[in-house]
């Protein structure tokens, strides 16, 4: 396989000016298919979650799935479209094994949902609008896989297995306009779209929004031109980057390469790239060719979608609050400051942050656990932090702990790796451990005249009045008791055993 | 005449995976002429006032509740398949297209 030239990223931004599109597949979580009664169920035994309708065979009748089409009007209003009043369904016709009917029931020339827009919130609080041209309803395909040759790619397969559990799932097609000005922020932009567009599909509850099951996949088409054209470049079409942080790369790549196509004075082939997510790099796929001449024709199975404005307001009376509106929201209510909210966000914790203030905590003490405590752990696992075990519970049992006197901070912390670790819920790690804090005078009065006889000077300097030698023998005391005394209690008790006022 | 020539025929004949002689290009660039001609007619019957329509009754909003129904054995959907593996169908590998 040939390595493509490619120019740095800055260079390329320096000389050409990036413009993007992107078409985003959903997978709608409905319990059955787009247009057969067989369930939606991933992860099942190949070929047990079809029926005839699914399979192509001659004479069936397909009917639209009502709850599918419930959720693509749901969709289109949260990506603020207009919805069509009427719009029917289309054959996409093409011959490859993934549609055993040698057509995919689609939407061409009447989207259930067309003109629309995103304003996608960049990490450093800058806002781009991003505007949606369509959202239409389809069916998935079936899954193949490339057997033989070396990498279980395409290229060099011997045969393929076709599984068409798959064949027939909602998906709802959202495609942007050209979007243009992103400049060198346009890699950033298409992973926020993305990220945005599986937001508002999970929230809406409409998706299960797993990019690790394809759930959301991503097309990211490129092109460059030089600064001040009007007129668009050529563009490529990287197929299924399939990951938030690989649409990023995608794009960024892409960038390079057609800069330094161009740079070499030959003209962006239009084609299809497959995404490397091992080396991150794309390689052509096929040329934009008579094979895209799908032939697309009303569904003669199929009547009109007729979405009364009722209906619509209906659906737009059971929308959630909007991602962006909530975190408006969120930030308000907790009084964090822009900065920590943004880093609270970009961690990824605010659902958790907001659980464990539902669950009793306070907004600075959730803020202090998750960000202080949870995130660094879930890095060093390498797990999102709502992944790594710890719940609301957890965290409010802590902090009691703390609160109470009965744990330090120090403390509470060995407790969160205790609990981690399966040892239990805190207050039984704190027994477990013999953690507690020791607040019984006895040990520390004894500790206390330990430290005492050991610093004869120290405490004559204290009797003397000076007060801020007290530190050497609380530090001795501490010691003593490897960290579990009250720093606070032990003072006190040094005070009123040398009979000076504090 | 409706202008399909052997060209045209050619071109769909490749898309529909149909394989044609020369001598049946010719015959059937002529008779597509005549057959889109005659479907040429229909639009002629019908006046500004008849809206296009993709379906003869007049039907919309033909819908199934989302309830789960029948499926297939992974037997029973491969019983018609010329080659199968291992619960799943066999084809050959398709190189040219993704």
């Amino acid at each position: 396989m040939s390595t493509d030239a490619i120019l740095s990223f800055e260079e390329a931004m320096e000389k050409y000016d990036p413009v993007l599109g992107f078409e985003v597949h959903v997978e709608l979580n409905t319990k059955t298919k787009m247009f057969s009664s067989a369930p939606n169920v991933f992860g099942d035994e190949p070929n047990t979650n079809v029926n005839e309708v699914d399979l192509g065979m001659p004479g069936v009748l397909p009917v639209v799935n009502k709850a599918a089409v419930e959720s693509s009007i749901k969709i289109g209003l949260a990506l603020n479209c207009k919805i069509a009043e009427s719009c029917r369904f289309a054959r996409k016709n093409y011959f490859y094994p993934d549609t055993p009917k040698n057509f995919q029931t689609s939407q061409y020339d009447e989207p259930i949902a067309y003109d629309g827009y995103l304003d996608i919130e960049l990490e450093d609080g800058t806002v781009f609008r991003v505007e949606i041209e369509r959202a239409h309803m389809e069916e998935d395909a079936g899954k193949l896989t490339h057997m033989g040759g070396a990498t279980g790619r395409i290229q060099g397969a011997d045969y393929s297995l076709v599984d068409y559990n798959r064949s027939g799932v909602p998906l709802v097609e959202i495609v942007t306009k050209p979007i243009e000005g992103a400049g060198s922020r346009a890699p950033e932009l298409a992973k926020a779209y993305v990220a945005a567009v599986r937001e508002i599909v999970k929230n809406l509850g409409v998706s299960d929004a797993r990019m690790e099951r394809g759930n959301v996949r991503c097309d990211a088409n490129v092109s460059l031109r030089p600064h001040g054209r009007e007129r668009f470049g050529i563009r490529s079409e990287t197929k299924n980057v399939n990951s938030l942080r690989a649409v990023e790369h995608a794009v960024r790549y892409e960038i390079q390469r057609h800069a330094a196509v161009l740079e070499s004075g030959e003209p962006v082939i239009q084609e299809t790239r497959h995404w490397h997510e091992d080396t991150r790099t794309t390689t052509s796929g096929r040329a934009k060719s008579d094979a895209d001449d799908y032939r697309y024709f009303p569904e003669p199975d199929l009547v009109p979608v007729l979405a009364s404005r009722e209906w619509v307001e209906e659906l737009r009376a059971t929308l959630p609050e909007p991602p962006a509106a909530r975190r408006k929201r969120l930030q308000a209510d907790w009084g964090y400051s822009d900065l920590e909210f943004r880093d609270v966000v970009n961690a990824g914790v605010m659902d958790s942050i907001e659980e464990t203030i539902a669950a009793g905590a306070s907004a600075s003490v959730a803020r202090k656990w998750w960000m202080g405590e949870i995130v660094g752990r879930a890095k060093t696992a390498d797990v999102d932090p709502s992944d790594l075990g710890v719940t609301p519970q957890t965290i409010v049992e802590l902090h009691k702990l703390v609160e109470s006197g009965k744990i330090n901070n120090k403390m509470a912390s060995q407790v969160l790796d205790g609990v981690l670790a399966g040892e239990g819920a805190p207050a039984e790690i704190v027994e477990k451990r013999g953690l507690a804090v020791v607040s019984d005078d006895g040990p520390l009065l004894e500790a206390i005249d330990a430290a005492l006889a050991a610093q004869p000077d120290v405490a004559e300097k204290i009797r003397g009045g000076k007060l801020q030698a007290i530190g050497a023998i609380v530090g001795g005391v501490m010691k003593a008791t490897r960290g579990q005394a009250d720093a606070g209690r032990v003072r006190e008790l040094i005070l009123e055993k040398l009979g000076v006022e504090g | 005449m409706a202008a399909i020539n052997r060209d045209d025929v050619a071109h769909l004949a490749r898309l529909a995976h149909i394989e044609m002689s020369a001598e049946e290009l010719d015959r059937m660039a002529g008779e597509l002429a005549v057959i889109v001609d005659s479907v040429k007619s229909v639009s002629e019957a019908a006046g500004d006032d008849v809206p296009a329509t993709s379906h003869p009754i007049p039907l919309s909003n033909v819908f199934r509740e989302d309830v789960v129904g029948h499926t297939f054995t992974a037997e029973q959907a491969l019983s018609g398949a010329p080659d199968s593996f291992e619960g799943r169908f066999k084809v050959p590998a398709i190189l040219d297209e993704d």
